[in-house]
């Protein structure tokens, strides 16, 4: 395979192209649910076998988290969950975990595991995720008393549970 | 020009222009996982028998780094046959400790790596750097590597000898996620070497009537640079129940006039979601190094002359099978999972113009050599 | 391939690049990633990963090197959750 040699400032250049071109492809940000705008409605089967819709939590702040079985992150997010949960659900804030396994049995078995008390939600043909536009796995929306979103937060590195509870307590003195 | 030289500058630029634009997203990809293995290999073949242990251990700390650690032991006893047709067995040891670091900026993850090796007659070190960018939703992930090394060879017996080499490699390879079941890579690497390049324990046989056998040993003369292009194509495919496909060719090609290439099958099929079945094949055939004869008809025949069976023309197929049990453990416990694995291959290499001298038929005309040898992987991993 | 057929072809690619600039990227950002990071759940499996027992891979890629005269391009990287 012979290939004459491109001189090192084409190639250079070629390649800063590439990566420019590439990297603006990759920050899609269309169709988005916008911060400060009413956060979609949806309603899901829970774990407990009944329906959830997000519209009936008006009043009280709703943190929306996407999550999945086969995620490192969000399995890691899961207990900071419960810990912000139980300190703050007797002021009306409340966790609803989406799970967005293909195989909801999967999550199940997981959460059999774990002690997690907040509402976990199934999304296994992910129309929820599509809704809410979910670009990175593990997201959290977090919507105030109103029903506005007011926060998307995109992934999880421990400490970040840190931020939820700030926002957490903007959002409570409101 | 040739292909190499394109790999090297787009590497090499590359490695520098990524480095650009590390800021721009706002989310990231992750470390690799924290894991511990312990593994014990053997291999076996060719009247030599190569065993010993392998420790991993992998930490990150705090978000952004993850250090690892591995341990390698060789003991090496036996006699090849090409220790056998020139002289008698050994026993010789190399141990082999690698330290690296992987760092995590957003979607780029920087790995730096040092490994030394160590015998009694050779000394290596290298020095390993790569990049890795995800782009397009996490779809695409373009990986430059660079590898430097130095080896210091010496002989046995001989206090005198001393030589050096140096090598390089750089190496580009993109990922793509095709499918939600389907993934696909394209791997090309160039490696360079310069200095001593030969073993210094193989010899070439040339005709000589003065001797009993009717040839004799002189030590191999290799030119004193090597430079490689190898171009790879790999692909994972996940079939409708828990399951997969993968496969991989290569194409290689060399300064020496080596031309190679393999391709690689194999299924994974589980059962439930503990047991893990590994089935693969691979079928290698390389053309011969244009300084490589089996016998010359004199010592000082050529300016560069070998005799070391990797140069030769053969083909080699290997065939094997892996198991992994797996255990999880609840979400509470320190440790995340375990696995308990074996793996064993039988590969066979069949020489098309290397001859066995031990057979003592005619000189010239001595049987064609080939071997089969089993290797054996057995090791326990943790995650936690 | 012929040098200059080769040059041309190199020629014509940068042209395109740079008059096209503005449309070519914008045409590039409308091109969603077709797996949506909740749809990987079989990427993530560990049989679809590349580098599922890293040690044992490493030391199979030793047996080969040390025998055969090919070497390099012998890794993967990608694939996976997509996670963060």
């Amino acid at each position: 395979m012979k290939l004459k040699s491109l001189n090192r400032t084409s190639s250079f250049a070629l390649i800063v192209i590439f990566l420019f071109g590439v990297t603006l492809a990759t920050s899609t940000e269309a169709d988005e649910p916008q911060v400060n705008m009413p956060a979609p409605d949806f309603t899901l089967k829970s774990r407990d076998g009944n329906n959830l819709r997000l519209a009936e939590e008006v009043g009280n702040i709703v943190i929306v988290n996407f999550w999945a079985s086969w995620c490192g992150p969000c399995r890691e997010e899961l207990p900071a969950f419960e810990a912000l949960y139980q300190d703050y659900v007797d002021l009306g804030v409340t966790v609803l975990a989406v799970n967005v396994d293909d195989d909801s049995a999967k999550a199940q078995s997981m959460l059999a595991d774990m002690d997690i008390s907040f509402p976990v939600l199934y999304d296994p043909n992910g129309d929820v995720s599509e809704l809410y536009d979910v670009s990175a796995m593990p997201t959290t929306v977090m919507i105030d008393r109103n029903g506005d979103t007011r926060l998307i937060h995109k992934g999880y590195k421990s400490g970040d549970e840190k931020q939820y509870e700030k926002a957490i307590k903007l959002l409570l003195r409101e | 020009m040739v292909a190499q030289e394109v790999v090297v500058v787009v590497t090499k630029y590359a490695l520098l222009a990524t480095l650009l634009f590390v800021s721009v997203t706002t989310t990231g990809a992750v470390l690799p996982e924290d894991r511990s293995d312990a593994m014990y290999h053997s291999y076996s073949g060719d009247g030599v028998t190569i065993d010993g242990p392998s420790i991993l251990l992998r930490k990150k700390v705090g978000n952004t780094v993850s250090f690892s650690a591995n341990y390698y032991v060789d003991t090496i006893s036996g006699a090849s046959i090409d220790v056998r047709a020139q002289a008698s067995e050994y026993q010789e040891e190399r141990t082999e400790a690698t330290l690296g670091a992987d760092f995590l900026h957003n979607k780029t993850l920087v790995n730096v790596s040092f490994t030394n090796s160590s015998e009694n007659d050779f000394e290596a070190n290298s020095y390993h750097l790569g990049i890795s960018q995800d782009f397009f939703g996490d779809l695409t992930t373009l990986s430059m590597s660079y590898s430097r090394g130095e080896d210091e060879v010496r002989r046995r017996g001989d206090l005198n000898f001393l030589e050096e080499a140096q090598r390089q490699k750089f190496g580009v390879g993109l990922t793509q996620v095709i499918s939600k079941n389907w993934i696909m890579g394209f791997n090309a690497e160039n490696v360079s070497d310069q200095g001593y390049l030969n073993n210094p324990y193989r010899a070439i046989r040339y005709l000589d009537d003065d001797s009993a056998r009717g040839f004799a040993f002189t030590t191999e003369i290799y030119p004193n640079t090597r430079v490689s292009n190898a171009f790879s194509i790999n692909t994972n495919y996940y079939l409708p129940y828990r399951a997969s496909i993968y496969g991989d060719v290569r194409y290689y090609s060399d300064t020496w006039g080596i031309e190679a290439s393999n391709i690689k099958l194999g299924y994974i099929h589980t059962f439930g979601d503990a047991w893990i079945i590994d089935a693969h094949v691979r079928f290698y055939q390389q053309e011969q190094a244009n300084f490589y004869q089996d016998l010359f008809t004199r010592a000082d025949e050529f300016t560069y002359m070998a005799r070391d069976k990797e140069l030769s023309t053969y083909s080699g197929m290997s065939g094997g099978i892996g198991i992994t049990y797996q255990w999880a453990f609840s979400q509470s416990f320190f440790l995340e999972k375990s696995t308990f694995n074996i793996e064993y291959d039988y590969m066979q290499f069949d020489y098309d113009n290397f001859r066995d001298v031990t057979t003592g038929e005619a000189v010239g005309e001595e049987a064609l050599f080939g071997f089969s040898a089993s290797v054996i992987r057995a090791y326990v991993s943790i995650w936690y | 391939m012929k040098s200059y057929s080769y040059r041309l072809l190199i020629i014509a690619f940068l042209t395109l690049i740079c008059s096209g600039c503005a449309n070519t990227l914008t045409a590039l950002s409308d091109i969603e990633p077709w797996v949506k990071p909740y749809e990987r759940s079989c990427l993530a499996d560990p049989i679809m990963s590349m580098n599922r027992n890293p040690i044992a891979a490493a030391y199979t890629k030793h047996v080969f090197e040390a025998r055969e005269g090919a070497r390099g391009a012998d890794g993967g990287a990608g694939g996976g959750c997509g996670c963060n």
